[in-house]
C-alpha cells in the first residue's frame, strides 16, 4: 500500500506540512517494500485548484491513504469519490521519519 | 453528570491555523479560539445571517449559537486588547459523516472502506470514536 505525507522538504529528517494542495513535496510511502520516495509539488504556487491538482497526482501515483494537516472542499470530495482515506493530524513538528515510524509501530 | 454537548456542524474549518499580532512587546500569550466559534463569527458577521438563521446551520438552538457567538467575539477582543496570539482549536465542531478522531493520538481520519478493520490509521489503537451527526 502506498501512503502520501504532506512534507516540507525532500528528505526523510524534514518536517510534515499542514498543507496539502500547497505542501512543498509528497513523500510516497510504500509500505510493502518500505521505500520512500519524494516528489515535487508544482502546483505550490497556483493561483487556483492547487487542493485538486495534488489530489489528482496522488491518485495517478496510486495511493490509498493521504496523510496531512488539513485538506480543502474539493480535494475532499476527489480523494472521497476514489475512496482514498484521508488522515489529519494537528502537529507540525512531527518529522516524516516519525511518521513512518509511527505508521509501522 | 452534565448533559452531553451536541456537536455544532460547520461548513468548513478555517483557511487560517490562527493569527499573530507584530510590532509589540514579545509575549506568549494566546487564546484558543475553536472552529464552531469562527463558524459563528463567519456566519453573523460575514455572511450575515440572522441569529436563529446561523443557529439552524450549524444544528444548535439560537440561545447555544448566541452564546458561542459571544463566547467568539469576547475571545478575540482578548486577543486584540492584550496583544494574545489566536489559535484554532476543533473544539466540539463536526464537518462531514464518516469521520473519526483517535482517542489515542488524536488523528482525524475517514474510513472510505468499510469493510477493513476500523482502527486508527496512525498507531493501529481501536479506541476510535465517530464525529457523529446530531441528526
Amino acid at each position: 500500500m502506498k501512503i502520501a505525507i504532506t512534507s516540507t522538504q525532500n528528505i526523510p529528517e524534514s518536517t510534515f506540512d499542514l498543507r496539502f494542495g500547497r505542501a512543498s513535496y509528497f513523500c510516497i510511502y510504500n509500505t510493502e517494500n518500505n521505500s520512500v520516495e519524494f516528489i515535487d509539488n508544482e502546483n505550490i504556487n497556483a493561483n487556483s485548484g492547487a487542493g485538486i491538482k495534488a489530489a489528482e497526482k496522488v491518485i495517478e501515483l496510486g495511493v490509498s491513504r493521504v496523510i496531512s494537516g488539513d485538506f480543502g472542499p474539493k480535494a475532499k470530495d476527489l480523494l472521497d469519490k476514489f475512496k482514498i482515506q484521508m488522515v489529519m493530524l494537528d502537529d507540525d513538528s512531527q518529522t516524516i521519519s516519525s511518521i513512518i515510524k509511527q505508521l509501522n509501530k | 453528570m452534565p448533559r452531553r454537548r451536541r456537536l455544532r456542524k460547520i461548513v468548513a474549518p478555517p483557511g487560517f491555523k490562527g493569527y499573530k499580532p507584530y510590532g509589540h512587546r514579545p509575549n506568549s500569550k494566546m487564546v484558543e479560539l475553536l472552529y464552531e466559534e469562527y463558524e459563528a463569527i463567519k456566519l453573523a458577521d460575514y455572511d450575515l445571517l440572522n441569529q436563529l438563521e446561523a443557529s439552524k446551520l450549524m444544528g444548535i438552538s439560537r440561545a447555544t449559537f448566541a452564546r458561542i457567538y459571544e463566547s467568539a467575539r469576547r475571545k478575540i477582543a482578548e486577543a486584540l486588547v492584550e496583544t494574545k496570539e489566536i489559535k484554532t482549536v476543533y473544539g466540539n465542531a463536526h464537518m462531514d459523516e464518516n469521520w473519526y478522531v483517535c482517542n489515542q493520538c488524536h488523528a482525524r481520519f475517514n474510513l472510505p472502506d468499510p469493510t477493513t478493520a476500523s482502527c486508527c490509521p496512525m498507531c493501529k489503537s481501536d479506541e476510535i470514536n465517530n464525529i457523529i451527526t446530531n441528526d
